[in-house]
């Protein structure tokens, strides 16, 4: 089993989410986050005094599949979140160990 | 001349001779109730701006703060009530006999002649006591809204009854309690220094004794933003006071009862209105000049710089006069909030750029366009009252400061009054996450980055 976890433009969520269940994945987990990469920040203003704002909002979605699905699912993300600007996010791709399903105790890829 | 300008013309006439004759001739039931009414409506008015001056300020403080300053808010308006009761009328009114001051005592209401049938008082005594009153509140507000976020509540709020009890009332019984300012023909009439100038006296001496919010100001004269919480709030809050400020200068034409008045409180309150206009757009264009986009937060002060600046002299200007009056607050408003911060003065709302500036800018203004007023008398009157309310209030805060403190610690500032002083959240629904890199150091960063994730519509880029 392997973790994707996916940093992308908020905007970008419902086309990802649609090209994700139509792979045949019926669960995800959604973060609102903040971070910066290359893209940085942009400078604001208030009462006169200007400040740096490096955080930008983006949205982190985390899903355990079957290693075998990882190829098509960056692929899918890829494709829907890419707008090929500085920002698009990142994919990450980790081992996980175990899974479990809470209702009913299965576990491994049963539980996914 | 049409019609009707013809009949209003024969009106005004035949009321002349009545008006001539006004003082000599005894106040009718009628005018007693009209007068009584206004005082009751117009400050009902004033207390709202109690409203507008709590969300204002809560919208202006970070999530952290938000519980706190809306507890401040309302308890502050509360002692003010009580205080004024105790004390503060009486020494405001009671046989101040062109002195410094009025008497001690528990005010109580006494209409007995008026309940026989003499209407002379011109209207009954609760209806003057609450008039003054909620003004006395609106003073006390002031000091809130500048003091923000680091103050603690319990030695803010013994502030404050000194303040509405002691400072305020003495200071106020020398310009509308018949005091030595009065006597020498000083004109305030709503209080631009009687009232603003006070709570921005009191609010300055409060800010520097404080000090300013930790990782405000950095080295070389950095200044770090630290935006406000609730932008709709602080609109909603001004868009009140903005209301209730009708009743501020409306209500005092201190009276009702006749065609006089009713058109001096229709034209205070249309400058008024238009005061308030000319400062939220100069100061929107102010805005735009110096930075090339227009702060939200500065147009909001704008607008009260604005009716801060007619409120000395509302009924004598012309429209024309009372757009320029407001906005040249506007343009001092939108200078005087950077200057604050090179001084390092950390006034979280803008209340000493407001109420302080534009107080004593608003009481100069008055021999404009008032032929009875002078500059210097306006000038002595802003002086004295600089000077009585600098020196009374710096004791007050250093007292409290030397005894049980004034400042809450480090750590409490860091996790928010909210959390610290009450032990309760604003927004306990959303996670509060300290991010650095708003300008401020790592852990001094704002909250309403956790707001705005926690709201932040999922769509947003």
């Amino acid at each position: 089993m392997k973790k994707v976890e996916c940093i992308i433009k908020p905007f970008k969520l419902d086309d990802v989410k649609n090209a994700i269940t139509e792979l045949g994945l019926s669960g995800m987990t959604v973060s609102e986050v903040r971070g910066f990469g290359r893209q940085k920040g942009h400078t604001e203003l208030y009462r006169g005094a200007e400040y740096q704002v490096d955080f930008l909002p983006k949205i982190k979605i985390d899903l355990v599949v079957p290693a075998d699905m990882v190829p098509a699912i960056i692929e899918a993300v890829q494709k829907e979140a890419g707008t090929g600007r500085i920002g698009d996010g990142k994919i990450f791709v980790t081992d996980v160990e175990q899974s479990i399903r809470i209702r009913t105790g299965e576990t491994g890829p049963e539980s996914l | 001349m049409n019609k009707s300008r013809i009949a209003l013309l024969a009106g005004l006439m035949m009321i002349l001779p009545a008006l001539a004759l006004a003082e000599d001739a005894p106040v009718s039931e009628m005018t007693y109730i009209l007068n009584t009414f206004s005082f009751l409506i117009m400050g009902i008015l004033v207390m709202w701006m109690a409203a507008g001056f709590g969300m204002l300020e809560a919208g202006l403080v970070r999530s952290k703060n938000v519980a706190t300053i809306c507890l401040k808010n309302i308890s502050l308006f509360g002692i003010a009530g009580i205080l004024f009761y105790l004390c503060g009328y009486n020494l405001m009114y009671a046989g101040v006999d062109g002195g410094f001051i009025g008497s001690f005592g528990l005010w109580a209401a006494d209409d007995a002649a008026a309940l026989a049938g003499d209407y002379s008082a011109g209207y009954s005594a609760a209806s003057d006591w609450f008039f003054q009153m909620v003004f006395c509140g609106a003073a006390c507000s002031i000091v809130s809204g500048c003091v923000a976020e680091r103050i603690k509540l319990w030695p803010f709020l013994l502030f404050c009854a000194i303040l509405t009890g002691i400072i305020y009332p003495i200071q106020g019984s020398w310009g509308w309690g018949g005091g030595w300012l009065s006597e020498m023909g000083f004109a305030d009439y709503a209080g631009s220094t009687i009232v603003h100038s006070v709570g921005g006296w009191a609010a300055l001496t409060g800010a520097i004794i404080l000090g300013a919010r930790k990782g405000k100001y950095g080295k070389g004269g950095r200044v770090n933003p630290m935006p406000g919480s609730n932008i709709p709030m602080a609109t909603l809050g001004t868009f009140i006071l903005w209301m209730g400020w009708y009743g501020f200068n409306g209500g005092s034409v201190l009276a009702l009862g006749d065609a006089a008045s009713v058109i001096e409180m229709s034209n205070v309150i249309a400058n008024t209105n238009l005061a308030a206009c000319g400062g939220m757009i100069a100061a929107m264009a102010m805005v735009q000049i110096l930075y090339k986009k227009v702060d939200v937060t500065m147009g909001l002060n704008g607008a009260l710089a604005g009716l801060v600046s007619i409120t000395a002299g509302p009924a004598t200007p012309s429209l024309g006069a009372a757009i320029l009056i407001g906005a040249v607050g506007g343009v001092l408003v939108v200078l005087a909030v950077p200057f604050f911060d090179k001084l390092k003065i950390d006034d979280v709302v803008g209340a000493l750029s407001v109420h302080l500036v534009c107080g004593i800018w608003g009481t100069m203004a008055v021999p404009f366009t008032d032929g009875e007023a002078s500059f210097l008398t306006q000038f002595i009157g802003v002086a004295a009252t600089a000077a009585f309310v600098l020196i009374a209030s710096s004791i007050v805060w250093l007292a409290i400061k030397y005894t049980i403190g004034i400042r809450c610690s480090e750590e409490d500032e860091y996790r928010g009054l909210d959390v610290s002083e009450i032990g309760m959240e604003a927004y306990p629904d959303f996670q509060t996450v300290h991010l650095g890199g708003m300008g401020a150091p790592a852990g001094f960063g704002n909250a309403p980055a956790a707001a705005r994730v926690a709201t932040t519509p999922v769509r947003q880029n």
